[in-house]
């Protein structure tokens, strides 16, 4: 398997680090309430199919990436850096 | 026997050597197999189950009966393929599977025993009485059936790990491989082409047909070495490429060293390959079906296409009078080749009625080899024709079924392949490996000028993909006849009619497991093991699915195919972990003061991948607590030095620096002023503790975090997960500066004195004072120095650049032994911070709170911070909760042990009344017993308790009193003087 780093360009998935979803992008207000920070910190779905993961190029250059793949046929449909894409929904 | 002026052997280059320590001649490109069928040796091996005698079915990596172990000692090498395997002088083989010899094999006994060892006979056989299983048939059967066997030394061969990179890969070395590269690589694409074999050409170099006017070997080494002669191209024989991966990726294996005697010096035996490549084009041709038929398996019968290999490319005939048997055109080439080279031919039997076969020998038309006679070679065929029984003498069968295109490649990520019935065969669907694309006899087309016209045709699809301009590539003049066959797959009879050499699989056992209701052929497959040997059903899959869809009375595509997975051809688990034997399999990292650690005589413990001194020994001393009790005098007493640069240093700079410190630790850090030092906590977001460690503000922007030694990656990611995922928007940049600087704690009373001698400027307790830190200068080296105590003790951590850190280490620990101190190591760290109630990662360990751990304060209440919503649910801040406490022994108790469980005093020790756990323990020089912390059920309401420790892995069962975990110095003020 191999990851487009927007960085470094394409290289083998040992230079990378698996964290998972994405979500974990959005975190919640302090006052968001429990349901909204147990969704955060413990519920993930785990489709088959189209999924938003969460990698780090740690062998690399050290972004964080969110990574569009499938899991049903490998394969990979995007892969952008974390900041930009949290930068333009924060 | 060798046929004189045939083949592509250096006949100017004999070798000699040995298969069961007999010798034997051979020629410089040989194969085991070629050189033994040479001096009339056919029997090569005995079958898995049954010890059959059996000799060479194929001459290709999908051997099933020849199997032999190369080499002797420990670098023997079992499973070796003798079609693959090149001779070299002083070559030693075995053959394997067969006792007490190849020729005289007691454990034929189980060919005699055999109506009882058939299909699923695992399921039925053996299941009475139960007990016997384990420890009677399981043994009885592993002996008798096997493969060859490992030498059960370490392997001293040598072993490679490598990655290609190409604009196309092209898969196999044949007519089409050959004109797909000439093609690609003309055209201006970066080029690998792989081969398995030793000699690119595929079956050019088998066979007699001409290209452009010239034999077909002589065309291929012609495109070989232009295709060398160019810097685009990378050829690679001897490189089976096992398997498609994820995004262009391949596996490949390259046998470096195998068919060298004397390998040079630091080459590998083998070397796997990782190969990325924007397109790949599949031309790794097709392999030859077997006929099933009684006792087809015996030494003396292989398929017709190995026989012309033979004949063709080692000047071998593998029999002085030859029989052909087969369904097709194909088969009838043999005949013509044999004959052309003189050899006798007893017999030409085709199974269907109207073919038309010229030629000075007899032919038998819809006839069918029906049996066969001989001991461990072949001596006759039985032939059923229309007029009745035959018995031919022959000493050699070539057989042939038809071909099967290879298109084992284009299933491994879960493609399944199309069934032709016009050539009653799988081949590829397109698409099943994203880039890749087929062509040739993989793909179905069988005639040697279409093979090298789809090779062109591909090549120039793949090159305007790439953007480049096709060359022009002129076809060469080939045979293009019509490959034409019936389906023969079983000749209907008794006996047992053998379609998976290596398992001894027979068309009964698969019409068994279908009468048993195994009727799916992924059942069938495991009920009968058919496809499960070393050679993953090359030579009988398809022709066992016929032989399944017949017995439930389906179509062939209907019944389905069985799923090919990596690798094509079996691969050495030492090549795919190359680098990673012996101490490769965990890198070491080595302190700067490991040299002088080592010379001192300190047992060095690993700490994760670092390695750390365990204790100093000094003479005299017997045991390593007196080493340790020693060393926790020098810090108590005088003066100690411990190597800390293990623990993680991240260097982090930014306007935001503060406000990322902020947000990862729990308490406050924005207010830490610049030359000062803070203790921090780190959670994770569901509220338990990450890490903790020291945070230095050398800057107003500029802060050096230092965390545990195990955590340091964890942190690390962390942190720029914080920074890139949550709070992009912050100025702050974070790097990992553990191994640029080499840190030496100085603690003890006479620590300040100690610096003092090697600081260029001197401190005192008000330039320096408890948690100060900054540049300071050592013996003229730019260093940084920080007052902080991980003892208890006035202590210091000094750090220069790494390349200065040995000899800092040796000056600072022999002035401490002139101040009466002297080198710590490991175990005195531990009883130092135990004494202090310092925590470690085995109280942090990954299901304790701040709460747990007594630190529920440092939660600022003044700001937000990672994992302090969830650190704040009810559950984690229950009083009732196991939290930290001390404890020490009642009575007369010699020891505590670590992962002891806690009980009430006078409760049962059950798991039922468990109250907590011990976590750290260590004899206290400074208490004089044995002390521990560990968690107790509302710890802290329970100081002065008497409670039982029970350790039923250690059999230890004391009391002890639980109390605050601080056991030295609870008011902190030796850190301070």
């Amino acid at each position: 398997m191999r990851l487009d780093c927007p960085i470094c360009g394409s290289r083998d998935r040992r230079e990378f680090y698996y964290q998972g979803d994405a979500v974990m992008l959005a975190r919640p207000a302090v006052d968001a309430g429990e349901a909204a920070w147990d969704g955060y910190v413990h519920l993930r779905d785990n489709p088959a199919g189209q999924t938003r993961d969460l990698w780090q190029h740690e062998a690399g250059c050290g972004a964080w990436l969110v990574v569009t793949r499938d899991t049903v046929t490998h394969a990979v449909f995007s892969v952008q850096l974390a900041s930009d894409v949290k930068g333009t929904t924060a | 026997m060798r046929i004189k002026g045939k083949g592509l052997i250096d006949r100017s280059n004999t070798v000699s050597f040995s298969f069961d320590g007999r010798s034997y001649d051979g020629f410089e490109g040989d194969t085991v197999a070629s050189a033994l069928l040479a001096n009339d040796v056919t029997l090569m091996g005995r079958s898995f189950k049954y010890h059959r005698p059996r000799g060479v079915l194929t001459a290709g990596s999908e051997e099933p009966n020849a199997l032999v172990t190369v080499g002797s000692g420990a670098a023997s090498e079992p499973n070796v393929r003798a079609t693959m395997q090149e001779v070299y002088e002083g070559l030693r083989v075995r053959s394997q599977n067969a006792w007490p010899s190849l020729d005289f094999d007691l454990m034929a006994v189980n060919n005699l025993v055999s109506p009882f060892l058939g299909a699923g006979f695992y399921y039925k056989t053996f299941m009475w009485p139960r007990k016997f299983w384990e420890r009677f048939y399981e043994p009885v059967i592993r002996r008798a059936a096997g493969l060859g066997g490992l030498s059960g030394a370490h392997n001293p061969d040598t072993y490679e790990r490598a990655f290609a990179f190409c604009d196309v890969l092209v898969i196999g070395a044949g007519p089409a491989g050959l004109m797909a590269a000439l093609t690609a690589a003309r055209g201006g694409a970066d080029v690998i082409l792989a081969d398995e074999d030793a000699l690119m050409g595929g079956r050019l170099n088998a066979e007699t047909y001409l290209i452009a006017g010239k034999p077909g070997h002589v065309w291929a080494a012609e495109a070989v070495a232009e295709l060398a002669g160019m810097d685009n191209v990378r050829l690679m024989s001897r490189t089976t490429v096992t398997g498609a991966y994820d995004q262009g990726t391949f596996g490949a294996l390259e046998r470096v060293g195998q068919h060298h005697g004397v390998r040079s010096k630091g080459a590998p035996l083998e070397c796997f390959w990782r190969i990325v490549a924007k397109h790949s084009i599949l031309t790794a041709g097709a392999l030859e079906r077997p006929i099933a038929f009684q006792n087809n398996d015996r030494p003396g019968i292989m398929t017709a296409g190995a026989v012309r290999a033979y004949l063709n490319r080692w000047g071998v005939s593998p029999g002085k009078a030859l029989t052909i048997f087969g369904n097709n055109d194909d088969a009838h080439r043999t005949a013509r080749d044999l004959a052309d080279a003189g050899v006798r031919i007893a017999a030409v039997v085709d199974s269907r009625t109207d073919v038309d076969v010229k030629g000075d020998f007899p032919v038998y038309r819809g006839a069918q080899v029906f049996n066969t006679g001989g001991g461990k070679e072949l001596e006759s065929i039985s032939i059923r024709t229309i007029s009745g029984v035959e018995k031919i003498q022959t000493d050699c069968l070539a057989m042939s079924g038809g071909w099967n295109p290879t298109v084992h490649l284009t299933c491994h990520m879960n493609g399944r392949p199309t069934w032709r019935p016009d050539i009653q065969a799988f081949v590829p669907t397109a698409g099943a490996i994203p880039g890749m694309v087929a062509a040739g006899a993989c793909n179905g087309t069988f005639s040697t000028r279409g093979c090298l016209a789809e090779g062109a045709d591909v090549a120039g699809k793949v090159l305007g993909t790439l953007g480049k301009k096709v060359p022009d590539v002129a076809l060469p003049q080939a045979e293009d006849a019509p490959y034409r066959m019936e389906p023969l797959w079983a000749v209907a009879g008794k006996g047992r009619a053998w379609l998976d050499f290596q398992n001894d699989v027979s068309v009964k056992d698969v019409a068994q497991a279908a009468v048993e209701n195994f009727r799916s052929v992924e059942h069938m497959k495991r009920y009968t093991t058919q496809g499960m040997a070393t050679d993953q059903g090359k030579n009988s899959n398809v022709g066992a699915l016929a032989v399944l869809a017949d017995a439930t009375g389906r179509g062939i595509p209907e019944t389905g195919t069985t799923t090919f997975r990596p690798p094509y051809s079996p691969v050495t688990i030492a090549a795919m972990g190359a680098g990673a034997q012996g101490k490769g399999f965990a890198p070491q990292r080595f302190t700067t003061s490991h040299s002088a650690s080592v010379e001192a005589g300190a047992p060095m413990i690993e700490a994760g991948l670092w390695y750390r001194p365990s204790y100093f020994p000094k003479a005299g001393e017997k045991t390593w607590r007196q080493s340790c009790d020693r060393e926790v005098g020098y810090v108590r007493k005088a003066v100690g030095v411990c190597d800390v640069s293990t623990l993680g240093k991240i260097d982090i700079q930014g306007p935001d620096a503060a406000a990322l410190l902020d947000f990862v630790y729990t308490n406050m850090f924005s207010t830490l002023k610049v030359g000062r030092v803070r203790y921090g906590l780190m959670l994770r977001e569901d509220g338990t503790v990450m890490d903790d460690g020291t945070c230095a503000r050398l800057g107003d922007h500029h802060f050096v975090m230092t965390t545990t030694t195990a955590a340091a990656g964890t942190v690390m990611k962390h942190l720029e997960f914080v920074a890139q995922c949550l709070h992009p928007e912050w100025c702050v940049a974070m790097t990992s500066v553990t191994e640029q600087w080499a840190q030496f704690a100085v603690a003890g009373p006479k620590s300040r004195e100690l610096l003092n001698g090697v600081l260029d400027a001197p401190i005192d307790n008000d330039s320096w004072p408890f948690m100060a830190c900054g540049d300071t200068s050592v013996l003229g080296v730019k260093g940084r120095l920080f007052r902080i105590s991980f003892s208890g003790e006035h202590a210091y951590e000094i750090a220069v650049p790494a390349r200065y850190g040995e000899s800092l280490f040796r000056e600072l620990v022999a002035r401490a032994q002139g101040l009466g101190g002297g080198a710590y190591g490991m175990e005195a760290l531990n009883v130092l911070r135990i004494e202090k109630g310092f925590i470690t990662h085995a109280e942090i360990h990954g299901r304790t709170t701040a709460f747990d751990v007594g630190m529920a304060g440092m939660i600022s209440a003044k700001k937000d911070c990672v994992g302090k919503v969830m650190a704040a649910r009810p559950g984690l801040v229950s009083a009732d909760r196991e939290r930290l406490v001390g404890m020490k022994p009642v009575g007369a108790v010699k020891m505590l042990s670590a992962g002891a469980h806690i009980f009430g005093k006078d409760a049962e020790a059950v798991r039922e009344n468990d109250q907590g756990y011990v976590t750290s323990v260590c004899f206290s020089p400074e208490v004089g017993t044995y002390i521990g912390l560990g968690f107790v059920k509302n710890g802290p309401e329970r100081y002065g308790e008497v409670m039982r420790v029970v350790d039923h892995l250690r059999a230890l069962d004391v009391e002890v009193e639980i109390c605050p975990p601080v056991f030295f110095d609870p008011e902190g003020g030796r850190a301070r003087g």
